[in-house]
């Protein structure tokens, strides 16, 4: 008996231990990783930018050819940056030289100085200072993601350039500002003016078809099959049915998406409209499912009172057992939902891996998602998308994080004190 | 615990072996279901058998409820009364497996009629629950859901006037008056339970079926409801499963006793503690079998 007792003192210890040791392996990993994507993606936020001395004169717009409001429009941007970084290094002359110099920075640069004159045409005949953006290479470099002893071909700055950095951080014409670009704008060639804003509006707008398609229709086939369906062999089949969908791998919603909704049905490729449809009903199981749990877990007392006052089946339903189910469903939903905000595979199928530049507008417009936009900067070779695909899969995690919590909060707010 | 026979059960076997002469008794069955409570049956069964998944429950009952009077039915566990009472307001259709065979009937009417509402019956023949289970919401709104589902009211002064007369009658105005929009659950379980009797009373039904409705009352909560049950009793019949017997004999006009899925004996409360007719219910009310 005493022995006993102290082997069950013991096999109580050892079961702790090996639980806390498994929670502290898996808070190890999960930091890890953490530690890993913030280490890497915290660069993206942050750019480059090198100021310009600016001195445009009239002359340069071709004002007197130009039809009138299109003269701003037409210009040669580009011309007028090069000549602003000659003026700035008159001593580089040879064409070779000047190339090197015009590397340093980016090629959106004309569009800055041109938004910047639309907003302000006073400004041509005077001087003034432009901060445009760097080209990936010498960010890179500034923000040191790339050691400035390293190798040329691994710096991707040579040495004239390297001078030039030197010299424009010297003078205080390099800085490091915030990256807002990173969410304003859409996907692109270049690192420094890619986005991360046309996948999220892409995701969002997915997730929004896909919650309106599957919320109403797994709840609705949750509470018919919980409440109303008689149990026979049919109905029996379709659970078994439901449940295997839930286990059917994303990529095949992705093929039944392409058949049905793009080759049958003649969607539009690419659109957030087949995505949504698609992702719904990959979730549409898990909804399912999860809301047969919540409604199952009521207590047969709510229905069995509701019953006994004359309610129908319908009104029981809708006034007593779905309101004290909803915490279950909606955390189902959600957490479906968040699935489908990660899921990359069934989208391949539907060609919202695209290189999409503008931002979609509508349901309708081509778009790519989050984590399609990860999958599609992880490929690209410059060195300036690795710290962006990290920083997207931050935006990733950061999206679920907040739809998870939204998910417990609405667990607390509407569970109820017996 | 040990095996030895214990006094009672010595006892008890004289008394086993005079259990079949006794149900044979010509006494007994001259006794009508008709009993003498002196009133007309609002509800009667006739060869009522129930079964769950084959297994029957409920054995050829005939059973008469007066009108404005508390019937008990009592009996061992398992003998059938909470099935029984399920049967009068058809609560039973929830259960997919249960089968229902006879009639029982309401002013006549048979409920199982296949052309009968469930709903307007259910109004008709409201139901209180052995544990309380006030919906999840205010005070008022439990009371006045019922009401509310039937469009019994127009306005929202009258529907006041019928949730705070119901909640009067089921004796809980004066403790809740000030405290209507709080959640029914905040209250104590004696409350909720008389809170689910004003919930049934606000549909204005015929009979209320009470399924041990004290059960999970300690004895100062079951007193109470036990003034309510006969105060009501003046304006509804009441059909109440009790395990006390206590409680059968001080409330009920009637008793009907259940044993084993049969109804064994039935008839005005005296009659069947004091002298009971049949074997077993006079083991029963003595204490020596249940």
């Amino acid at each position: 008996m005493e022995a006993r007792l102290k082997n069950r003192h013991r096999a109580e210890r050892r079961f702790r231990l090996f639980g806390g040791l498994a929670i502290f392996t898996s808070l190890i990993f999960l930091g890890a990783l953490f530690a890993i994507i913030i280490q890497t993606g915290a660069g993206a936020f942050k750019q480059t930018r090198i100021a310009l001395d600016m001195h445009l004169s009239p002359a340069d717009f071709n004002a007197g050819q130009a039809v009138e409001g299109d003269w701003l429009e037409r210009a040669d941007y580009q011309a007028m940056i090069k000549r602003a970084l000659r003026q700035a290094f008159p001593e580089l002359r040879s064409r070779r030289e000047k190339r090197s110099l015009y590397r340093m920075v980016s090629s959106g640069a004309a569009f800055q100085l041109r938004k910047k004159l639309r907003g302000d045409p006073g400004l041509i005949g005077t001087d003034f200072r432009i901060w445009v953006l760097a080209s990936d290479d010498a960010d890179m470099v500034f923000k040191g993601a790339v050691p400035r002893d390293a190798p040329v071909a691994h710096r991707r700055l040579d040495d004239r350039q390297m001078s030039v950095l030197e010299a424009l951080e010297d003078t205080g014409r390099l800085r490091s500002q915030f990256n807002w670009t990173f969410f304003s704008a859409g996907d692109s060639r270049e690192p420094e003016l890619a986005g991360i804003a046309g996948a999220a509006l892409g995701s969002l707008f997915s997730v929004l078809v896909c919650l309106a398609l599957a919320f109403p229709l797994g709840v609705m086939t949750a509470v018919y099959l919980e409440e109303f369906a008689p149990k026979n062999r049919w109905t029996g089949f379709i659970e078994v049915n439901i449940s295997n969908l839930a286990a059917v791998p994303s990529i095949v919603f992705g093929l039944l998406g392409l058949a049905m909704f793009l080759n049958i049905f003649g969607l539009p490729r690419s659109a957030p409209l087949v995505g949504g449809m698609v992702l719904a009903l990959m979730t549409l199981p898990t909804i399912i499912i999860a809301s047969r749990a919540a409604i199952k877990s009521v207590p047969p007392s709510v229905r069995e009172a509701a019953f006994a006052l004359g309610a129908s089946p319908v009104q029981a339903v809708f006034h007593h057992i779905l309101p004290l189910a909803m915490p279950g469903v909606l955390t189902g939903t959600i957490i479906g939902t968040a699935q489908a905000l990660g899921e990359t595979a069934p989208l391949l199928m539907i060609g919202m891996v695209a290189f999409v530049v503008d931002l979609p507008t509508n349901i309708l417009d081509p778009a790519t998602a989050l984590p399609v936009q990860v999958f599609l900067w992880a490929d690209s070779p410059e060195r300036a998308f690795q710290e962006r695909t990290a920083a997207a899969i931050l935006v990733l995690l950061v999206f679920t994080c907040l739809m998870n919590l939204t998910a417990a909060l609405l667990r607390k707010k509407y569970e109820l004190k017996w | 615990m040990a095996h030895a026979p214990t006094l009672t059960q010595v006892a008890e076997i004289p008394n086993s072996a005079t259990i079949g002469l006794l149900g044979d008794n010509p006494l007994a069955l001259l006794k009508h279901p008709e009993a003498r409570t002196g009133k007309p049956a609002k509800m009667t069964s006739r060869g009522l058998s129930v079964s769950y998944a084959n297994k029957p429950a409920l054995h050829d009952v005939d059973l008469d409820i007066p009108v404005n009077r508390v019937t008990a039915l009592i009996g061992p566990s398992g003998c059938g009364k909470t099935t029984y009472i399920r049967c009068l307001n058809r609560m039973n259709d929830i259960i997919d497996t249960c089968r229902v065979e006879g009639s029982v009937t309401h002013d006549g009417e048979d409920i199982y009629a296949p052309d009968q509402d469930v709903v307007r019956l259910r109004t008709r023949v409201g139901m209180v629950f052995q544990k309380p289970n006030p919906f999840p919401k205010s005070i008022y709104d439990n009371t006045a859901y019922g009401p509310r589902i039937h469009g019994m009211t127009g306005s929202r002064d009258e529907e006041r006037a019928l949730v705070l007369d119901s909640l009067r009658r089921a004796g809980l105005l004066d403790e809740v008056r000030d405290r209507l929009d709080a959640p029914g659950t905040s209250l104590s379980g004696g409350q909720q339970q008389r809170l689910c009797i004003a919930r049934a009373i606000a549909v204005r039904p015929e009979v209320i079926l009470m399924d041990e409705p004290c059960s999970a009352l300690d004895p100062i909560a079951t007193a109470r409801i036990e003034e309510l049950i006969a105060a009501l009793k003046q304006d509804y019949t009441i059909v109440i499963v009790t395990h006390s017997m206590q409680q059968a004999r001080r409330l009920s006009d009637k008793t009907a006793f259940f044993h084993l899925g049969r109804l064994v004996e039935q008839g005005n409360t005296e009659d069947v503690f004091e002298a009971p007719q049949d074997g077993r219910t006079r083991d029963y009310v003595m204490g020596r079998i249940g």
